[in-house]
């Protein structure tokens, strides 16, 4: 039994099929990137994963736990945007990991301590400390991704889905990134999800990497199929086949 | 250079704000004059000096009859009136727009009824309001809070359909439940836009108050211009209007500063 496994997965929004017949099975400790071309899918699959939608056919199964309805604890996410609380400060923001999942988002006075302690170090880990009073908007862009990322392991979930988290970043910043998350990877042995509309991206980062694509065709009604996995590769042995992938499913 | 790229200096901009005062003043000054030369009992446009005498009666000495500083009393009920109205409708505003905001069931059942609601002119309820609840205290506060909700209602659902929908998932992927979200996430972040919300409401909140006090009180600021709109008395009448407009601006000035004194990411966020 893999740790993420993916069967027979079908999404339609109304009836408008986005992705078809999905088939994957990933082990723990993956870092699977995740390509294509605009309009493909690969954000819808994200949401699947995380159950932010509910797939029309399918199961997703993760470490072995029964298909969630909704998002949860097993699963951290961090969006292009909007992913920290802008209302609290960069310390809050990482403290709220450990208040949110009490039922009335309390904490007690040593759990308080304790909270802020954890937020301290992993401010620390990412070079953040010296920003702990500042709101979420006195942040660049790059340090508001990686206080999204701290605050994501925090919580210290079963799977750390990423949507595009570095779309929208300057290519200095996304260079320093990519070393961070790949370093953030080699400590916690965690199992990532990434979609990046970036193949280079995808190729870098991720250790195996799909593309999604569609199949079947269909020039009078583009709309007609949806799109599936195309590729599944090994990033370290499949090199090569880059520019296969940028001529067939017209990726960059 | 176009119009549209000249921008007055700071001392510019003081003159040219206090000059509109100073014309209407020395518009109503003149032609005031011109009308007292005429009619010396004329009480249509009483001069400055007679308002201000006026002014320093109404506020300093008691009335013959009850003893009471009538100018007092009457800010007293209004303004009582006015804040009692107003905080009923920013509280049942807050709960009823988040609740209708974030909670699709709740949006169902009660979305539509507010949108009916909102349209139904308040001034048009106010007869019943009389009938149902007296002339008393009741039926003021209720047009007031009737009036004015409805819009906080609205507008802060609005609010709350802005909050990014990656906040909310991310708060479930942080384990928190729909009252935690509601708590840590959706009020802090709603709190402003209730403030704001309150002082847009604040002008119609006064007309509403104004005019119940004119239809039946027996005391109040409305109540006191329309009663003396009898005796032609404009020197009161004016004296009223300028307290009650410096009264709304006051408040609205509270309401300003107490937001960005608690909220201080909202002024960097935009």
């Amino acid at each position: 039994m893999s740790f993420v496994s993916v069967r027979n997965l079908y999404q339609k929004y109304g009836n408008r099929p986005i992705l078809e017949r999905v088939n994957f099975e990933a082990g723990e400790g993956e870092f699977v990137s995740i390509v294509g071309a605009s309009g493909c899918g690969k954000s819808t699959f994200l949401r699947l994963l995380l159950a932010q939608e509910i797939p029309s056919k399918g199961v997703i199964s993760i470490a072995g736990a029964e298909p969630a309805k909704e998002p949860s604890l097993d699963r951290g996410v961090v969006f292009q945007r909007y992913s920290v609380f802008p209302h609290r400060t960069v310390l809050q923001n990482l403290v709220a990991v450990f208040a949110m999942k009490n039922s009335l988002g309390m904490l007690s006075r040593s759990e308080k301590k304790d909270a802020e302690n954890a937020a301290m170090t992993a401010l620390e880990r990412i070079g953040l400390a010296h920003m702990k009073d500042q709101y979420p908007s006195a942040l660049s862009g790059g340090m508001q991704q990686r206080l999204a990322i701290a605050q994501a392991l925090l919580a210290k979930p079963k799977i750390l889905l990423l949507d595009e988290p570095f779309g929208a970043l300057d290519p200095g910043t996304t260079a320093n990134m990519h070393d961070f998350l790949l370093e953030l990877h080699d400590e916690t042995k965690m199992s990532v999800f990434m979609v990046t509309h970036d193949l280079e991206e995808g190729f870098k980062l991720g250790n195996r990497l799909l593309v999604f694509d569609k199949p079947r065709w269909d020039p009078d009604f583009p709309d007609a199929y949806g799109a599936t996995i195309t590729f599944d590769l090994d990033t370290n042995q499949d090199k090569s086949t880059i520019d296969h992938i940028r001529e067939t499913s017209n990726v960059q | 250079m176009r119009w549209i790229n000249r921008k007055p200096d700071h001392v510019s901009q003081i003159i040219l704000a206090l000059l509109s005062f100073m014309i209407i003043l020395v518009v109503y000054t003149l032609t005031s004059q011109a009308r007292l030369a005429v009619n010396p009992s004329d009480k249509l446009m009483p001069a400055i000096s007679k308002i201000i005498e006026t002014a320093g009666r109404l506020i300093f000495e008691p009335d013959k009859r009850s003893g009471e500083i009538l100018f007092w009393k009457d800010s007293l009920v209004s303004l009582v009136r006015i804040c009692i109205g107003i905080i009923i409708a920013g509280v049942s505003g807050l709960f009823f727009g988040m609740a209708i905001g974030m909670i699709p069931y709740i949006r169902a059942a009660l979305s539509p009824l507010v949108k009916v609601i909102s349209v139904v002119p308040p001034l048009a309820l106010l007869p019943i309001m009389f009938i149902a609840l007296g002339l008393g205290e009741t039926s003021k506060i209720t047009l007031i809070v009737i009036g004015v909700t409805p819009f906080i209602i609205r507008d802060l659902i609005a609010r709350v359909d802005e909050i990014p929908v990656e906040q909310i998932v991310k708060a479930q992927t942080l384990g928190a439940n729909t009252f935690v979200i509601a708590k840590s996430v959706v009020l802090p972040q709603i709190m402003p836009r209730l403030v704001s919300a309150i002082r847009l409401s604040l002008g119609p909140a006064w007309l509403f108050l104004i005019a119940a006090e004119a239809v039946a009180a027996e005391a109040g600021l409305g109540y006191r211009i329309f009663l003396v709109r009898r005796y032609l008395a404009m020197d009161v009448i004016l004296t009223y209007v300028i307290w009650i407009s410096f009264l709304a601006f006051v408040m609205d000035w509270v309401l300003r500063k107490t937001s960005e004194n608690l909220w201080p990411w909202m002024e960097s966020k935009s």
